[in-house]
């Protein structure tokens, strides 16, 4: 968490009017996430505990690989609707292949061990977004309007694979050489779950990418300014589609990782997940017309939600309750947002 | 703060004649924080004439303007119409006493038609809701008086920038307003369309109308105005009429120095840089041909001038070199080889940059700041495997920014509070960092003040002398006569005609197949 301190740094400006209010402001996500865990410490002896945040991280992983994917897509000046049902698609997917692949012409049933499940199951989740990224870009479909048709699709996809039942046997079997699909989900590396772990890896090489990368510069400036942008030679299109690939894949990543975690895979899940994931990158601070946001933020927003709802459940409070917090967290979220970019951002 | 400064002329003083003078600011002054954009000015406008008011960017017309039409309040001072002081707090009370402003930056909505443009947020009521004929019928009365064949019904977005501004004068003229300004109305106008405009203002002066003017096109203000006033930074520094006035004092009196945009490099020019061989460019929409079979060879080192009126096909045929839209036939060869196939960004590789037209649509990422917009266009050459390389990129950055003079108050700063002609200079910088070997720049001086565009000017014949070819395109004659070692003249996007630096305006003015103003 240090680094959020040093989000000033990134912006690189404004470093000699550094007023509490500009300090408050910058770092809102951070100064929220303390909040959230000062308060709900003082009201429940369990919630500042080393198992509880880690339980609590691991609830967060899931919506902060959608949002780092998601993250993308809006800096890119886009919105994908569709990860939730790729999540639920990757996920079946997944089950399915777990319960073993039979090809009829051959009479045989395949079954793959888990770590071509989890790359088939990416490469699946890459191409649903690949053909997001496509139709928008080539066809020049609205983003908006693109992401809501997969988003439909692939859940019908997802429904149809199963016939609207759950895969409750992932484990596999030893003899078939297809166990450990629960390590996701499960496992510990020194207490720390491994989602958690993924989480950060991905957040750290997508940060990375972001700010020290000639993809993020050619994104910045594309979500920015397309025209500007293309006429300064950065391939716009390329970029666009390889947005919408990356967020289907770490959709899939998630996928996976919620499978793994309920030891199941359904198609129903991961409903209105995007919209959580979409909450997480706006509360961050990133500005929805595109060209502003960060990962450290991305990262602060889906700690805030997941923090404050899973402290809400801790402390007894009706979930409709839940939904009512995170909707007002968001509204005040932009708000916020508005006052950032509304004030130094036309004169300066 | 303010440096003791001597007024040229009289400056208006003590209460206004309210017959003579319908609108004054009296010691009006406006601070943003620190910053003082405007330090006590007094300035009258004339019933029934025109008022000009000259000035640099960033000397204070605009807010001058934006306090007098209401839109801002002044920090101190006073406004007094016809006598009586008055307050505005927004532009809407400053509407209802009859002043209205046509704004430097188009305010239209592109998707909507020029009737529902010139008439938005004050239709026309009939018994079922708008009525639609009645405003038809106004806005052809509009187009027919500024002469423009432009049909009520276009969507804004399919006009040329041109046409845009004038549906912006026709919305403010559709008002019948005492006092209209007029902030550069006429930076995408043709010369025939400026000419048009000014018979509308004379013929609204005659009807008793004031007309504020603001123009950086100096010697066209001149032939529209009775009264100048100059501004320098926030402050007021001459007021005259126009019988005791000149460009030369108007000049003198703005930047305080000679207005001088160089003359052509004397260097020997090298082999070809850029050939172009019977390029044909359609338009989309049907009709005759953008560029219409033109053939133009530019020389390393060479600076050359394309003179042409709004349409003449000067930004289609740099788009169609960059890249940007498609040729359906002809050549672009740069040194020797072929790259009508190639994509913009393997273009600027080779070697062939573009500076576009609108620096705020085309040019500049406004979510980033100063350095990240010059590194914008040679990334790759910071680029070391995967990572960028912050020490190179900053070398880059730094020196784009001592190459091009942008005044700025380091590389991080929001582009946003860059005035727009160092705005300019980063657009430029940013292309000149790819190291190329031809640039073009189209329209490079539109919107910006005199000293930065005797500052670019200067760049370019500097660039040129190291080899560099330079195609620039203008619409004010004299910038053709400065710094190009040939002047082309584009008419319906073919060349109309050909001169070495030592012709006169009237010659080009003609070819361009507009009118001379006698």
């Amino acid at each position: 968490m240090s680094a959020a301190t040093t989000t000033a740094a990134a912006n690189g400006k404004k470093k000699a009017d550094f007023s509490i209010g500009r300090l408050l402001l910058e770092g809102r996500a951070f100064f929220a996430l303390i909040a959230i865990i000062v308060v709900f410490s003082l009201l429940s002896p369990n919630y500042l505990t080393v198992s509880n945040l880690l339980i609590m991280s691991s609830h967060v992983a899931i919506y902060g690989i959608l949002a780092i994917g998601m993250l993308l897509v809006i800096l890119n000046g886009g919105i994908d609707l569709s990860v939730g049902s790729i999540l639920a698609l990757a996920g079946v997917s997944a089950g399915a292949m777990m319960q073993g692949l039979q090809i009829e012409a051959m009479g045989v049933i395949l079954y793959p061990p888990v770590w071509a499940v989890v790359v088939l199951t990416c490469v699946l989740g890459a191409l649903v977004g690949a053909v997001n990224g496509v139709l928008i870009s080539v066809f020049k479909v609205p983003a908006f309007v693109a992401t809501l048709g997969v988003m439909y699709v692939a859940r019908g996809v997802a429904l149809l694979m199963t016939n609207g039942l759950t895969y409750n046997n992932l484990s596999g079997r030893p003899e078939l050489g297809n166990t450990g699909f629960d390590w996701l989900g499960f496992n510990r590396i020194a207490g720390v779950p491994i989602s958690v772990i993924v989480l950060a890896v991905l957040a750290i090489i997508g940060g990375l990418m972001l700010s020290r990368s000639s993809f993020g510069r050619w994104l910045y400036a594309s979500g920015g300014n397309e025209r500007a942008a293309e006429l300064s030679g950065v391939p716009t299109r390329r970029v666009k589609i390889t947005v919408y690939t990356l967020s289907g894949m770490l959709s899939a990543v998630a996928g996976l990782v919620l499978a793994s975690q309920l030891t199941s895979a359904g198609p129903t899940a991961g409903v209105t997940y995007e919209l959580t994931a979409i909450a997480a990158v706006v509360i961050g601070g990133a500005a929805l017309t595109g060209g502003r946001g960060t990962m450290r933020g991305t990262m602060l927003g889906a700690f805030v939600i997941g923090f404050l709802s899973d402290g809400l459940v801790i402390i007894g409070v009706s979930s409709y309750w839940q939904t009512v917090f995170t909707g007002a967290v968001i509204v005040l979220a932009v708000l916020l947002n508005s006052l950032q970019y509304g004030r130094g951002g036309r004169k300066g | 703060m303010s440096a003791p400064v001597n007024i040229a002329g009289e400056m208006p003083e003590g209460d206004p004649d309210a017959r003579e003078v319908v609108l004054a600011a009296r010691n009006v002054a406006k601070s943003y924080g620190q910053v003082h954009a405007l330090k006590g000015v007094n300035f009258d406008i004339h019933r029934g004439q025109v008022t000009t008011l000259f000035g640099e960017n960033g000397a204070g017309k605009s807010t001058l303007m934006k306090i007098l039409s209401g839109v801002i309040q002044p920090t101190s001072g006073e406004i007094i119409l016809d006598g009586q002081p008055v307050a505005f707090n927004n532009s809407t009370e400053a509407r209802e006493q009859g002043i209205s402003i046509i704004h430097q930056e188009l305010s239209l909505a592109p998707n909507l038609s020029v009737r529902d443009n010139i008439f938005m947020g004050r239709e026309i009521k009939g018994p079922t809701g708008v009525n639609f004929a009645e405003e038809e019928r106004q806005t052809r009365k509009l187009m027919a008086e500024l002469e423009e064949d432009i049909d009520p019904l276009t969507p804004v977005e399919e006009l040329r920038l041109g046409q845009q501004q004038i549906v912006e004068i026709a919305r403010a003229l559709s008002v019948d307003s005492r006092i209209l300004i007029m902030d550069e109305p006429t930076s995408a106008l043709s010369a025939s369309e400026v000419e048009v405009l000014f018979k509308v203002i004379r013929d609204l002066t005659a009807k008793g109308v004031s007309i504020v003017y603001i123009s950086h096109h100096l010697e066209e203000a001149l032939t529209i105005t009775d009264h100048a006033v100059v501004l320098r930074d926030g402050n007021m520094t001459a007021y005259a009429p126009r019988a005791e006035i000149d460009l030369e004092w108007i000049v003198r009196n703005m930047v305080g120095e000679n207005y001088d945009l160089g003359s052509p490099p004397d260097t020997a020019l090298g082999q070809s840089a850029l050939s172009i061989r019977d390029l044909t460019v359609p338009d989309p929409a049907g009709g005759f041909n953008l560029v219409d079979g033109l053939s133009l060879d530019i020389r390393a080192g060479e600076i050359v001038c394309i003179y042409g009126l709004m349409g003449a096909g000067r930004t289609e045929l740099l788009e169609t070199c960059a890249g940007k839209l498609r040729a359906s036939s002809g050549e672009i060869v740069l040194e020797g080889k072929e790259v009508s196939h190639l994509s913009i960004a393997e273009r600027i590789a080779r070697g062939l940059a573009l500076v576009p037209e609108d620096r705020q649509r085309d040019g500049l990422v406004q979510t980033m700041s100063v350095g990240e917009n010059l590194s914008l266009a040679s990334i790759a050459s910071f680029t070391k495997g995967l990572f960028t390389q912050r020490r190179a990129e900053r070398q880059l950055v730094d020196n784009s920014i001592r190459e091009v003079t942008v005044k700025t108050s380091g590389p991080g700063a929001a582009i946003g509070s860059l005035s727009g002609g160092n705005q300019q200079k980063v657009v430029i910088g940013k292309m000149l960092a790819t190291k190329p070997r031809v640039i073009m720049l189209d329209e490079p001086s539109r919107g910006i003040d005199i000293g930065a565009k005797a500052e670019v000017f200067r760049l370019l014949s500097e660039e040129a002398r190291q080899g560099l070819a330079v195609i620039y395109s203008t619409s004010e004659v004299s910038e053709c006569l400065s710094i190009a070692h040939r002047i082309i003249v584009m008419h319906k996007g073919r060349i109309s005609a050909e001169f070495d630096s030592t012709v006169t305006k009237e010659k080009i003015m003609a070819a361009s197949g507009e009118s001379v103003a006698a």
